[in-house]
């Protein structure tokens, strides 16, 4: 009997759970550990890109669908977290006839963390919703084109609008107290709720790709045509996907706005998009530890490399040509292959 | 002086003007993507690199050798092609039989190679490019003012890319070229070498968005960046026409970027964003896009 293999885990689903879960024991040590070893603003760094690297994962890895434009969440969701943190009230612009406008305020004062992330990563949702419905209308190549066009007309609302202060980005993000409590200007208090959102929405992606949707998912993937035979309706479950990718995504962006206090054209601008395909791809498509492992390498790379200027875009390119030629399963992907067990 | 709109004429001309050179450019590049794309199934990312190369390469040929903005226009695309051959055999080659997302993601990755060595060398901000003295000057067609260079621009462009549609639509090679599209293993059959077309082709592809670099070097500055955001606009150009034709994807080139000086002249802050506008209403009516087949 042919057995269907994963071609981009290579299977082996005997030794699945031990692999998983001794891979969580020790990234769950490592995150307790990490703290005292380095610095703690790197690690929340990390961890951020290593959540947008994991939602984007969610789409590439497990639906098949490659975006080129999710810094168009991660970026918006980081404006958003930012403006609701720092200043609150909200406008909205309504047209009253050609070329007018006419404001909706909502006098709103500077919300808590919590609530600011959440504004964030609700405004990342809705935004996954449109750029979803309009870019699973095409398949592959497109839907890649698709995506990253529409985040560049993003970027450039982001660069037009006036709350996101064009070039300057929003600075001096007040990081506040979570829930009224806990201060988060103390790094260490910050990184434990890093973590804690980090876990959580790991452990939610985690759910998911085992979940019958996240089955129905990789039958999307492996063969549309067929799983649209069996009745499955496809588009629904890629537009789900898609908006659960777009949300993580907008959470990993609010988090890092609050943790760097900062929100800026750099996190919308497709750069970024190529960026956290980057770490994905590095770390091993379609692998659950892969992307963080990926983030780690990319930003430890960023953060040692920072003096060498332009070179840190060529060596991205040049770890991509490599990726890319020969080494197509990525870090996690070798390793779970090596030792024949899923990660 | 007359008023459309109550615009005032000159200023909705030269409009107009700017869009069809950008329109220029949209065409010869995505030209370049769809007959890349239709022997290589890739979409070349690196295009916008390709096309700053264009550019910097006449720059460096009238720096270092002398050579003149014409001869550029002839060696500029043959040596950017020439790079193209060589990517296409040490790297895309090995690609052919997996996802075509990994061609996006190896081109992708040459892109940033590109445009980082270039910005190392030659700094972020852009060096000017002579225009060449035969081309200065313009003329008054009495509603406007019409500068040569413009007029050049969207004349070399319109000529090379209806050679472009006469060959492959209208020749033996094109044929060729088109049956290999089709079925490359049954042209192979009848002898003919398909890997070696498929070399060439993305070889041309290259130098039709080198050729489109030399173009806009008097007009822009040089300068590493000038392709990246470019090369974006393109993809959502590329959407909006589909790639299966040769025709749709100059008419949608031409056609969008008329559109784009349009809207400078009526709504100015939009202009950067029309045609993803455009993209998303095509993506709701049509899918396929105007020209496109349904895959």
């Amino acid at each position: 009997m042919e057995r269907v293999v994963d071609p981009l885990t290579s299977v082996a689903t005997r030794s699945r759970i031990d692999g998983e879960t001794i891979a969580f024991v020790v990234m769950v040590a490592a995150l307790v550990v990490a703290p005292f070893v380095a610095y703690p603003v790197f690690l929340m760094k990390a961890l951020c890109f290593g959540l947008f690297a994991c939602a984007f994962n969610l789409l590439i890895g497990y639906g098949g669908l490659l975006s080129f434009g999710h810094a168009l969440f991660f970026g918006w969701a980081s404006y958003v977290a930012a403006h609701m943190a720092k200043v609150g009230v909200i406008s909205l612009p309504y047209p009253v006839g050609w070329h007018a406008w006419s404001w909706l305020v909502i006098p709103l004062p500077p919300l808590p963390p919590e609530l600011a992330i959440l504004f964030g990563t609700a405004v990342a949702a809705v935004l996954g919703v449109v750029a979803g419905s309009l870019a699973i209308r095409r398949q592959g190549i497109y839907f890649a084109m698709i995506t990253l066009a529409l985040a560049q007309m993003m970027y450039f609302f982001a660069l037009q609008a006036k709350f996101t202060g064009g070039e300057d980005g929003i600075q001096g993000v007040p990081r506040g107290r979570l829930f009224g409590i806990l201060d988060l200007s103390n790094e260490l208090t910050m990184y434990g709720v890093v973590v804690v959102v980090f876990l959580g929405a790991f452990l939610l992606i985690h759910r998911i790709i085992h979940s019958p949707f996240g089955e129905v998912l990789k039958a999307i993937r492996e063969n549309e045509a067929r799983a649209i035979s069996l009745g499955y309706k496809t588009d629904r479950y890629k537009l789900l996907a898609f908006v659960l990718s777009a949300t993580l995504a907008g959470l990993a962006g609010a988090t890092k706005a609050i943790v760097f206090q900062l929100a800026s054209l750099t996190d919308v601008h497709w750069t970024m998009s190529g960026e956290v395909v980057l770490m994905t791809l590095v770390g091993g498509l379609g692998t659950v530890f892969g992307p963080i492992v990926g983030a780690v390498i990319i930003v430890g790379m960023q953060n040692y490399l920072a003096s060498f200027g332009e070179w840190v875009t060529v060596i991205q390119g040049v770890i991509f040509v490599f990726c890319v030629l020969l080494f197509r399963r990525g870090v996690v992907g070798e390793i779970a292959h090596l030792f024949r067990i899923r990660l | 002086m007359f008023e459309i709109f109550g615009i005032p004429s000159t200023a909705l001309f030269g409009q107009l003007l700017i869009g069809l050179i950008n329109g220029s450019f949209y065409a010869l590049l995505s030209l370049g993507l769809a007959v890349i794309f239709g022997m290589l199934n890739i979409i070349n990312f690196a295009h916008g690199a390709q096309y700053m190369m264009g550019a910097f390469a006449a720059f460096l040929l009238l720096q270092y050798l002398n050579l003149n903005y014409f001869a550029a226009l002839v060696l500029a695309p043959v040596l950017v092609g020439l790079t193209g051959i060589a990517i296409e055999r040490c790297m895309l080659q090995w690609l052919y039989k997996l996802d075509h997302l990994y061609g996006l993601l190896l081109t992708f990755g040459l892109a940033l190679i590109i445009e980082g060595v270039f910005r190392h060398q030659y700094g972020a901000s852009g060096q000017p490019y002579q225009m060449p003295d035969l081309l200065t000057g313009g003329r008054n067609l009495g509603f406007m003012f019409l500068p040569n260079y413009r007029a050049w621009v969207i004349a070399v462009s319109l000529v090379v890319c209806l050679a472009t549609w006469f060959v492959i639509e209208r020749t033996k090679l094109g044929a060729y070229l088109r049956a290999a599209t089709e079925n490359p293993t049954l042209v192979r059959a009848f002898g003919i070498n398909v890997p070696r077309m498929i070399t060439l082709t993305y070889g041309f592809g290259v130098a039709l968005a080198a050729l489109a670099g030399v173009l806009a070097a008097p007009i822009y500055n040089v300068s590493p960046q000038m392709g990246g955001d470019l090369i974006v606009v393109v993809f959502a150009v590329v959407v909006i026409g589909g790639m299966g034709s040769i025709m749709g994807a100059i008419v949608t080139g031409f056609g969008l970027g008329i559109i784009e000086g349009l809207t400078k002249v009526f709504w100015p802050e939009a202009s950067n964003t029309v045609i993803f506008v455009i993209m998303a209403i095509v993506l709701l009516v049509r899918p396929a896009g105007l020209f496109g087949r349904r895959a």
